[in-house]
């Protein structure tokens, strides 16, 4: 191993535009995490340290029913997409190549390549059509909506794990007299869950963190916590929405940690 | 009364693809495997020995011919119906149990009773030797271990048949020599019948009592060792089982005559003038002054208990002759030396052209 590795670290100006980079990304979350403890009313001036803002966002009933209503969402999306995501990703992965392949790759990924604006308006004129059909304005929508829509984020990571799991498992769980359903549950399931746990996270933050498509379908007074945030700043700008946003980020934070923990964790 | 063969292959195909571009993995094997015994596919990477063993499991079917096993045809039961175990090459060792726990998840699925079921496991890690480990997970093992709690696992729900994948492969040597002897050792104690799938010409030798040679998905030679060592069916086989010289040859009465007209008594039951190729171990090449043939040595390697006498004839065909050692380590030889070589009529295998 003589020759020294490509690394772009040497390159003239790197640290500059790394550390460029960097103050772009966290410069404004940074912001509005030291402002949600402003005392001040005004959303620009620091009037002194104060957790004002948090006790007004947790008395209003309106952030109240949105974080209720963002959380119902959130967890039956998580789950209904992790499902079929489960079931896809052994569909695609526990058998030998086939024809068509990476073609149900793209279909199952769909969500990722179309841009989210065009589902959301498809979905808008779709579910007018049922909602004019069945007369039907409930929470449905919305939990089917982000369901579908978290279906990949879910795919991908328990579609890691399974590739990574050697097929010869199974093949031997068989070779021991372990039926079908057997060999899925005492070897597959207890190998995924850690992809699984992974995946029904992510889905959760995506569907937690949606307003695109959220915001065209829903009926009115069904806000989640984005949609309400965003009704906020088109009013008066409050510092309460900077409370907000930094406990969304609080808890979005914490997900990704452990969906970057139980996907770091193999074998 | 167990006079029914143990595995009895009938007219097995495998064809991977269709029509023109279709890989013949298998093509047309007959085979049967009696009781108790300790069958070896041999053969060359991509010969279809793992494929015959993968359709015995049932995780592959065939594409035509039918598989018996203890003399029911088990060819359309899927893997978990058949009464084989495997011990895979890679082990496939469920990585998120115990020891104990992989050993016992085959009686676990055949709904043995608990008693049993514990009765039978402390027995499997007492015969493999893991008493202190059986709590440990796969990955707390080394590569000799796992291997034995493969083989644990793969005897605890007495199979009728124990099929091997080149279970030896990923061991280093010294480990391979002492498996090779564990692998008899519990073939004769459990009385089960195993096949073993090699590449490997010495392990097939030293472990079988039948081997079946393969290549390109076809079924050369069945036979013991002796005999497949010492009467390959053709030039392939002999040239795969060991070293082997070839000289070709025409038959006339009495005798053949070499490519440089040195004339060899052999009795023959061929028609003067057909040509054969004649093979010969370089252990069955002697030196010695009434010789029929004349060569020149070329090259003389010493290896510990034998010398290898590397000689040409006058027409350049190269011969090995492989001469056990004096006590003085000396066999008196030396490079560009003419010499004179003969070997016994049993000696030589005579071989179609």
């Amino acid at each position: 191993m003589a020759r020294r590795r490509f690394s772009v670290t040497r390159f003239p100006g790197f640290a500059p535009i790394a550390l460029t980079a960097f103050v772009l990304l966290y410069a404004p979350i940074i912001i509005i995490v030291i402002y949600s403890f402003n005392a001040s009313d005004s959303v620009a001036l620091w009037g002194g340290f104060s957790l004002k803002w948090y006790v007004a966002a947790w008395g209003n009933e309106a952030v109240q029913d949105a974080t209720l209503r963002s959380l119902v969402i959130a967890s039956v999306a998580a789950c209904v997409s992790t499902i079929v995501a489960t079931m896809a990703a052994i569909a695609t992965t526990r058998r030998s190549r086939f024809r068509g392949q990476t073609f149900i790759y793209v279909m199952i990924n769909q969500p990722l390549m179309v841009p989210e604006i065009v589902t959301a308006v498809a979905l808008l004129i779709f579910f007018a059509a049922i909602r004019v059909a069945t007369g039907y304005q409930g929470l449905g929508y919305l939990i089917l909506a982000h369901s579908a829509f978290c279906i990949p984020f879910a795919y991908l990571p328990i579609r890691a794990r399974l590739e990574g799991m050697d097929l010869s498992l199974e093949t031997a769980a068989a070779d021991l007299y372990a039926t079908p359903w057997m060999t899925f549950r005492r070897i597959t399931l207890p190998l995924l869950a850690p992809g699984i746990a992974a995946g029904a996270m992510l889905a959760f933050v995506i569907s937690l963190d949606t307003v695109v498509i959220t915001e065209f379908i829903k009926s009115a007074g069904q806000d989640t916590l984005p949609t309400y945030m965003l009704g906020q700043l088109r009013r008066a700008i409050t510092p309460e929405v900077n409370a907000i946003a930094t406990a969304l980020l609080a808890l979005t934070v914490l997900l990704l940690t452990a969906f970057f923990l139980l996907t770091r964790r193999r074998g | 009364m167990d006079d029914q063969p143990a595995i009895r292959i009938a007219d097995a195909r495998k064809l991977y693809g269709s029509g023109e571009a279709a890989v013949r993995a298998l093509d047309g094997v007959s085979l049967d495997i009696l009781n108790g015994e300790f069958f070896t596919l041999l053969g060359p990477s991509g010969c279809g020995k793992t494929t015959l063993l993968r359709l015995i499991a049932g995780f592959e079917t065939p594409t035509e011919g039918r598989i018996h096993i203890a003399g029911a045809d088990v060819s359309d039961d899927p893997p978990n119906r058949r009464p084989v175990n495997t011990v895979f090459q890679s082990y496939a060792l469920f990585p998120h149990m115990s020891v104990r726990r992989n050993i016992a998840f085959g009686l676990e699925m055949l709904g043995r009773q608990r008693g049993e079921i514990a009765e039978t496991v402390e027995r499997m890690i007492a015969l493999v030797q893991l008493s202190d480990m059986a709590e440990r997970t796969p990955t707390q093992l080394s590569g000799g271990q796992q291997q034995r709690v493969a083989l644990a696992r793969a005897l605890a729900p007495k199979p009728k048949v124990l099929l091997l994948d080149e279970p030896l492969s990923a061991l280093d040597l010294k480990l391979r020599k002492e498996m090779q002897l564990e692998l008899k050792r519990l073939q004769h104690e459990t009385g089960i019948t195993f096949v073993f799938v090699t590449h490997d010409q010495e392990e097939a030798l030293t472990m079988s009592d039948r081997i079946g040679v393969m290549r390109g998905g076809r079924l050369l030679q069945v036979g013991s060792p002796r005999e497949i060592y010492n009467h390959p069916a053709d030039r392939f086989v002999a040239d795969f089982i060991g070293e082997t010289n070839f000289l070709s040859a025409r038959v006339e009465a009495e005798a053949v005559v070499l490519q440089n007209g040195a004339r060899v008594p052999l009795a023959s039951t061929r028609t003067p003038g057909s040509m054969v190729t004649l093979a010969v171990r370089p252990e069955q090449v002697q030196l010695r002054p009434d010789g029929p043939i004349a060569a020149t040595v070329r090259q003389v390697v010493y290896s510990g208990t034998d010398t290898h006498c590397y000689a040409a004839l006058s027409d350049g065909t190269q011969i090995v002759a492989r001469l056990q050692n004096p006590p003085s380590g000396e066999v008196g030889l030396q490079a560009g030396e003419a010499i004179r070589i003969g070997f016994a009529e049993d000696a030589v295998q005579m071989l179609d052209d």
